[in-house]
């Protein structure tokens, strides 16, 4: 990846935070950590990687993303909107009665969402269904699946994971975002599931465990995914959760938070120094 | 919609099992058709048909919370996906999934759920769904269809599987009393008249209709009068129909291989509640789970033979007569 490739992702990733920011501002409460920290990701795929047309939502063989963990829809709206799949303006209506932008992902109400998920460990199995249906098809486009670190706990996950294998899905690419945090705490406190990377190798499926805050990272291990033929894919990405907002990363407690004035505002200064620092670095 | 009459009250062998694998092959033309299964192929006779076509019939394991949202996933992609697994498993066991996955999310699905109530048999009361129309009612939008026997499965689930939004089918795998001729045809959404009575009216579904009509021939040598109506469809309701006949006649029985909670005696209570109450009696299981045994043992167990409808009859004939005298 080139110098100028990386800061133009970075700087993605930092307007996808801004605008995750404003809202959850907008609205006063949201899924702010589960949103920031899958950010980076979401910068690499709609920034670089994803074989999508925003003028052509029905196009067969556009890549599809599930985001099975359906809370992070703030900052997946905020990824469409910054690629033109609907106004910005729109993020301001997040959860506002009669929305197109709710809390969880809703294919039927927001375009660009290929998936309604929410229920966790659903969107596992809708995202293989959709994997074995292009290639069935005879399509060459891929799926990309993000799925929580919580979201593990779900046994549907495992019953997903076990037929992509059986099925050599190699057209689904998966992402676990391990912020380490679930609604309650900590998950290695709450149904502790050590060696992510490791439980799915043992399934069948390629894993790759990465750094998830470095858009190179991601990239590079996506590539590598794309050059393995015959089994599904899966790249751990460790994140933080609530990464690029320290006062909200730093929170023991931020699956919900309800965002304040001055907490918007500190996050917002945070997010914009951030911006300039990557833009005078290009410069 | 055009039925004739096949009922004899002797059973013609024909397995229902092996109608839908007939079924199953014959819509399985379609370009658009996958087919999942969780594990019980072999049961319902499509093993050979799903070896011959690995392209359009996935066994998803004992998995049935993975099969719906697959199903789903090939629905979202351009497929006209079916699933088939027992009632319970199909119904209570992936409730999550079937509502969030499919219908919630606009999917098109055709869910099977075999071996309804105590068709479900030697395989006991953990098989034995009295629930699953019930749950599917529940759902926005879904089609729910009781299938009464070999002809009427074989008209309906084509017309199904072409219909749009999600369906719950259910009906048993062995023989059953025929109700109906070859040839009949059917309107998803219309409850075919089977008899014509002037004393009370037997609203049935399932395995119920042939033993309504058992007891309707058993009433009639009582003297007693009674219409058939056939209501497959549980939803929607064929209201017109059966409302028309409530007035006609000024009695109802419901009677279904299910929980009187849910199913088609709940039902027709709301639409009796909400257009004009007359008596009603349920014939249906109440407050129980299934066991294990024979069909004859079990349908004598929860009450759901021609003597329990004709007694139901005799009941209801008997309160629209106290309230004729009351007024």
């Amino acid at each position: 990846m080139t110098r100028e490739e990386r800061l133009r992702l970075r700087e993605f990733a930092v307007r996808i935070r801004q605008e995750t920011v404003l809202s959850i501002r907008a609205r006063g409460f949201g899924h702010a950590g589960g949103a920031l920290s899958v950010a980076d990701l979401l910068a690499v795929l709609y920034g670089s990687l994803l074989r999508v047309d925003p003028a052509r939502l029905d196009w067969p063989e556009r890549d599809k993303v599930v985001c099975s963990k359906g809370h992070a829809g703030p900052a997946l709206y905020a990824a469409l909107a910054l690629r033109g799949y609907f106004p910005l303006d729109w993020l301001a209506t997040l959860n506002q009665p009669g929305t197109r932008l709710p809390s969880h992902c809703d294919h039927r109400l927001t375009p660009g969402i290929d998936m309604t998920t929410g229920s966790l460990g659903q969107g596992v199995s809708t995202a293989v269904g959709l994997a074995l249906g292009d290639r069935l098809k005879g399509r060459d486009n891929r799926v990309y699946l993000v799925v929580g670190d919580g979201e593990l706990n779900e046994g549907q996950v495992w019953e997903a994971a076990m037929f992509a294998a059986h099925h050599r899905l190699d057209n689904l690419v998966a992402f676990v975002d391990h912020n380490g945090k679930q609604l309650d705490g900590p998950t290695r406190d709450i149904l502790d599931l050590p060696d992510i990377p490791g439980r799915f190798a043992a399934f069948g499926w390629q894993a790759q465990s990465v750094d998830g805050q470095d858009v190179e990272a991601i990239d590079r291990a996506v590539r590598t995914a794309w050059a393995t033929e015959g089994r599904p894919h899966m790249i751990v990405l460790e994140t933080t959760k609530g990464a690029g907002v320290t006062e909200i990363a730093s929170m023991a407690m931020n699956h919900h938070i309800v965002m304040t004035e001055a907490l918007a505002e500190a996050a917002l200064a945070e997010l914009a120094a951030e911006l300039d620092r990557l833009r005078r670095e290009e410069a | 919609m055009t039925v004739r009459i096949g009922y004899t009250g002797r059973t013609d062998g024909v397995a229902l099992r092996d109608v839908f694998a007939r079924v199953l092959a014959r819509i399985g033309e379609d370009p658009d058709f996958v087919y999942l299964d969780a594990d019980l192929m072999s049961s319902v006779g499509t093993r050979d048909w799903a070896l011959a076509h690995p392209d359009k019939a996935f066994n998803m394991g004992v998995a049935e919370a993975d099969m719906m949202g697959v199903a789903a996933g090939l629905a979202a992609a351009g497929f006209r996906p079916l699933v088939q697994t027992f009632g319970p498993f199909a119904s209570r066991r992936c409730f999550d999934q079937v509502f969030l996955s499919v219908a919630y999310s606009g999917r098109d699905l055709t869910v099977i759920g075999t071996d309804p109530g105590v068709t479900a048999a030697f395989n006991g009361g953990t098989h034995m769904p009295f629930e699953d129309m019930a749950l599917y009612r529940a759902i926005p939008g879904a089609t729910v269809l009781d299938m009464a026997d070999a002809v009427q499965l074989e008209a309906v689930l084509p017309l199904a599987y072409r219909q749009a939004g999600l369906k719950y089918i259910r009906f048993g795998r062995k023989p059953v009393l025929p109700v109906y001729a070859s040839g009949s045809t059917f309107d998803i959404g219309r409850a075919p008249c089977l008899r014509e009575g002037r004393d009370a009216t037997i609203v049935a579904s399932g395995l119920l209709v042939a033993e309504s009509l058992a007891a309707a021939d058993r009433l009639a040598a009582e003297g007693l009068s009674v219409t058939v109506l056939d209501a497959f469809c549980i939803k929607p309701l064929d209201g017109e129909a059966i409302l028309a006949w409530a007035g006609r006649t000024g009695a109802l029985v419901t009677a279904e291989n299910h929980n009187v909670i849910g199913g088609l005696g709940s039902a027709v209570a709301e639409l009796l509640a909400e257009h004009g109450p007359c008596p009603l009696e349920r014939v249906g299981v109440r407050e129980a789970f299934g066991e294990v045994g024979p069909q004859d043992y079990l349908q004598r167990r929860f009450g759901l033979t021609a003597d329990d409808v004709a007694d139901a009859v005799r009941r209801v004939v008997l309160r629209k007569a106290g309230a004729a005298a009351g007024q």
